[in-house]
């Protein structure tokens, strides 16, 4: 069923009651040329582009859950390519593309909101930061500006400018950057995907990776045997986990990331802000509550839910930045569990298994880059090289000495 | 996250007066190690969930190193002893 705003005063004449499912329900075939482990964002955009743009379309995901019930409806649904970086930013670049055609090419409705972004600073020394990243972001033909103080007090006049410690001098805005409908995403790759034939097997959770002669040959399930070519590993939080099924050792350790949201107010803040003096960010959802988050709670967990210090000092974050926060009430909080990689930046590689590839390490910046990660690993399982804007997403990084740190934090899980 | 912990030098502290490098299971390699060793210890994680060893630091307290066992996905604290006491990984 193609969605329209036709259909839907189709529908709403006809009760309402011709709506089909967005996907079928099936049961898995004993064999598939690609198995996906994990039908979160990555997972089912994964599926959809292998089916889409490379005609690979026997494909099953299998997830443990419900589709969509990890990280991608966990998150603050931020979207930006303001990254510093050669091996980061064309690859983020590339995903905000995807996103800017995301609604046609799924015909499906993902809300995506490009209000722009604005990384506050609070020091020269941020200041010349900012300017290098902005500028490293035009060298890779992405706009950036630079807001002066002047310019910041008129677009956001709520923000504590003459704080005694964290003056606010300026910001870089990001003006193609936004929001999306997090589970929308997933829905509507979950149908993109259905509808061209991948099976998704939901309530399904892999147990074991069956292998003879070192070369996978399909996944115990719960769902029993279910037999494949090649598999693919996208399963964020539970990396380690199933990775350790098929006896690879990662650079990845799981954390929890926590994030809030408010009562609903009347549109007050128009963009996303993030403060420079921590790591506090914020936006307003169409339904007009807050959303906001800030770092790690720090600590290795598996545990969907964080630690109230942490909660505390999000806030304190925030009303520092916009002091007009401590009036308003907090309705929810939530964890998600994160892959922590060792320098910041995702993975979208081989492993030292022929046909058994792997995407992970999306640390708390998955979201943005569903639908590029999605399409550069299926490129890389369809063609077995990577996608040139994922050329630097290795495996082997670490070893080699070339990792991507953002942050410059070192290999600190927990400082990323 | 257990809210109190029980350092062995100071007491029965919060647990914001400590902070957390994390895993304890790597052991520093010789200088010398082959560079797959050093590797290993510098990134390679077993990330294992359940009852997990971590250096933590009672950096508002008497400042020793401490080793805490605690499962990471149930928050159960249980044990925390000095680094030093044991061969608690890094030496």
């Amino acid at each position: 069923m193609r969605y329209s705003a036709l259909s839907i005063f189709k529908q709403a004449l006809a009760g309402n009651l011709g709506w089909t499912p967005a996907w079928r329900e099936p049961q898995p075939k004993p064999h598939y040329d690609v198995i996906i482990v994990g039908g979160g964002g990555h997972g089912l955009a994964t599926a959809y582009y292998l089916a889409r743009e490379f005609g690979i379309r026997n494909v099953a995901v299998v997830e443990k859950g419900y589709l969509g019930s990890g990280n991608v409806g966990r998150n603050t649904t931020i979207v930006r390519s303001n990254y510093m970086l050669p091996g980061n930013e064309p690859f983020y670049e590339f995903s905000l593309k995807l996103w800017e055609g995301l609604e046609r090419e799924l015909n499906y409705n993902v809300m995506l909101s490009q209000r722009g972004i604005i990384s506050l600073y609070h020091n020269d020394g941020q200041r010349d930061h900012y300017v290098r990243r902005g500028n490293a972001m035009m060298m890779e033909g992405v706009a950036a500006e630079q807001l002066d103080r002047e310019t910041l007090k008129k677009m956001l006049p709520f923000l504590n400018f003459d704080h005694a410690r964290f003056p606010i001098i300026g910001g870089l805005l990001q003006r193609r950057a936004g929001t999306a409908r997090h589970d929308a995403v997933a829905w509507g790759f979950a149908r993109g995907a259905d509808r061209l034939g991948v099976d998704l097997i939901q309530n399904c959770e892999v147990t074991g990776i069956r292998r003879e002669d070192g070369i996978v040959t399909g996944v115990e399930t719960t769902k029993g045997f279910i037999g494949c070519n090649r598999l693919a590993l996208a399963a964020a939080g539970n990396t380690s986990r199933v990775g350790e099924m098929a006896g690879l050792k990662l650079p990845i350790e799981s954390h929890v990331l926590q994030a809030f949201v408010t009562e609903g107010l009347k549109p007050c803040i128009d963009h996303v802000i993030t403060y420079g003096a921590g790591h506090f960010y914020i936006s307003q959802s169409d339904k007009g509550g807050l959303v906001f988050g800030a770092e790690i709670d720090g600590y290795s967990s598996y545990a969907q839910r964080g630690n109230l210090a942490t909660a505390e000092h999000v806030m304190e974050e925030g009303v520092t930045m916009i002091p007009g926060l401590s009036r308003v009430r907090v309705l929810r909080a939530w964890g998600g569990v994160m892959d922590m990689s060792m320098d910041g930046s995702p993975i979208i590689d081989r492993t030292p298994i022929d046909n058994l590839y792997l995407n992970c390490g999306w640390c708390y910046g998955g979201f943005k880059a569903t639908p590029a990660s999605g399409f550069c690993f299926a490129h890389l399982i369809a063609k077995g090289e990577s996608h040139h804007v994922a050329r630097a997403l290795r495996l082997d990084r670490f070893e080699r000495g070339f990792p991507i740190d953002e942050a410059g934090a070192g290999t600190q899980p927990n400082l990323h | 996250m257990a809210s109190l912990i029980s350092c062995p030098h100071c007491g029965v502290r919060p647990k914001e007066e400590f902070s957390i490098r994390g895993d304890a299971t790597p052991v520093r390699p010789a200088p010398m190690a082959s560079d797959e060793a050093w590797n290993d210890y510098v990134h390679v994680r077993a990330n294992p969930r359940g009852r997990i060893r971590e250096h933590w630091q009672h950096v508002a307290g008497c400042r020793r190193w401490l080793v805490v066992e605690r499962d990471n996905f149930t928050h159960d604290v249980f044990s925390v002893t000095d680094a030093a006491a044991g061969r608690g990984g890094a030496q």
